[in-house]
């Protein structure tokens, strides 16, 4: 079951990072660093903040964004919230 | 005092998305107004507006790029794309230049409403997302475009009502004539959604013939029933006459005069003694006599208001020897922050192709007014020298004089 949600929670981030954030697919994998590859300015993160909450339903603090630092931090920290939810 | 002259235009109107498209439009007498549905349905009086597709920018810039420009705003970056072109300025050109922009622009009411919306939805203002703030200024369209191509020069927006356009070329070309700045890009941007035009649609002001909108806009009609609202982007790049031949620039026309004045008087109804004014002004300043022009496009916007007390100015100004005139808006419909410099590219397009474009759907000038020389048709002719005018809200006035160049 965790392995299903953390599949889906995967498939939607990457889908709106190359949607949204127009990053190169194949630039995303677990370990990559999140503000280098996606090259996150101050207002991307607020981006950021908006796209989680339209497909995740919670909103990031911006503090939480200290410890994401790879796609796996961010998979893992999205995957947590969401698993809290339900 | 330096001379100051035309180097690029670029155009996204509902006459066309280019300037040959426009160009054609303009000698066929095309009008580019039609119906937006969604209007009636959100309680407007008048569907009618200029019909123009939104431009697709995703594979022009980059996403940080797109997401702070309104509406007009990638109307604008399309027209000034096609301008910069004309104008042989690139990237590098611009980044290592003293280039300015003065742009008119008066409202950016869709994002505005929009960050509204999901404020009371989400109760959260970082979930109105980064972009907004930069589409809702009134500035988006000069901290965008600024940012865009790098500019370094004079960077402001100019809101003046429906003669924000025409005040952004008079200012610029001020500008440059004091020595302060050799080149600029000045323009006008108008949104075309509903959300920027219910309020002027409750004043009665737009034409209600949704049974035949090409035949709604009806300047100097007796039987106009109002004006209809459109927009989009123009680009008017101007230059120092210096500046323009030592790059061996092409040069488009030379501004000869800027008009200006302030009514004075009524929020909204116009008056004539304003417009004579800038009329005079203008044509002062170009050392020409009236006689000398010989085309006017007029401000004319289909108000009954509007089209007489300008008619009753430029009789005045021009006594026996009427220019010939058209409103262009015959066609698209009044383009307001836009229209000053849209008008001058319209008439550039006709002083370099040797028309003057019609003024559409007049079959009755209003009596008072059938001594001004009407081009009910298009007109061949050759001809060096016109003028537009411009008017808006608040009784500001602009008036522009520009001539074919010649040494």
């Amino acid at each position: 079951m965790a392995e299903v949600l953390e599949a889906e929670v995967v498939q939607k981030i990457n889908h709106f990072l190359v949607e949204e954030f127009e990053v190169d697919e194949d630039s995303i994998s677990p370990e990559a660093n999140l503000k280098e590859t996606l090259d996150l300015d101050s207002l991307d993160y607020v981006d950021l903040v908006v796209e989680v909450e339209s497909n995740f339903g919670f909103k990031v603090s911006p503090e939480d964004f200290i410890s994401i630092v790879t796609f796996q931090d961010f998979y893992n920290y999205v995957q947590s919230k969401v698993a809290a939810h339900k | 005092m330096q001379r100051v002259v035309i180097t690029g235009i670029g155009i996204y109107s509902c006459l066309g998305q280019n300037l040959d498209e426009v160009r054609d439009s303009l000698y066929h007498g095309k009008s580019g107004i039609g119906i937006d549905p969604e209007r009636k349905t959100q309680g407007f009086r008048s569907s009618l507006t200029g019909i123009l597709p939104q431009p697709s920018l995703k594979e022009l810039l980059k996403r940080r790029q797109r997401i702070g420009l309104a509406d007009q705003g990638e109307y604008a970056y399309m027209a000034t794309i096609e301008a910069l072109k004309m104008a042989k300025m690139d990237l590098d050109f611009l980044s290592s230049q003293e280039v300015g922009i003065l742009y008119g622009n008066d409202s950016s009411a869709k994002p505005v409403i929009e960050a509204t919306d999901q404020l009371r939805l989400k109760k959260d203002t970082t979930l109105i997302g980064s972009g907004s703030i930069f589409k809702s200024m009134n500035s988006t369209v000069t901290m965008n475009l600024a940012t865009i191509f790098k500019l370094r020069g004079i960077n402001m927006t100019i809101s003046a009502a429906c003669a924000s356009g025409s005040h952004s070329i008079g200012l610029g070309y001020t500008m440059i004539k004091a020595g302060l700045q050799d080149k600029i890009i000045c323009g006008g941007a108008q949104e075309v959604n509903y959300h920027s035009m219910g309020s002027f649609d409750g004043l009665s002001t737009f034409s209600t013939r949704e049974d035949d909108p090409t035949k709604a806009s009806r300047p100097f009609d007796k039987n106009r029933d109002g004006l209809i609202p459109s927009g989009g982007g123009a680009t008017v790049i101007i230059e120092s006459l210096e500046s323009a031949k030592k790059r061996g620039a092409t040069i488009l026309g030379e501004i000869l005069g800027y008009g200006f004045s302030s009514n004075g008087d009524h929020i909204s109804a116009p008056n004539v003694d304003g417009p004579i004014r800038s009329l005079q002004m203008a044509l002062d300043q170009s050392k020409i006599k009236a006689s000398d022009i010989e085309y006017i496009n007029a401000h004319a916007t289909s108000t009954r208001a509007g089209d007489i007390s300008e008619g009753r100015a430029v009789l005045q100004v021009f006594g026996e020897k009427q220019p010939l005139l058209s409103s262009t808006k015959s066609m698209t419909g009044h383009e307001m922050w836009m229209a000053g410099a849209s008008e001058i590219i319209y008439s550039l397009l006709m002083m370099h192709n040797g028309f003057v474009a019609p003024n559409i759907n007049l079959t009755d000038p209003e009596d008072e007014l059938k001594n001004l020389n009407f081009a009910f048709d298009t007109v061949k002719k050759d001809f060096d020298v016109f003028l537009s005018n411009s008017f808006g809200f608040g009784g500001t006035n602009s008036s522009i004089v520009v001539k074919k160049f010649s040494e």
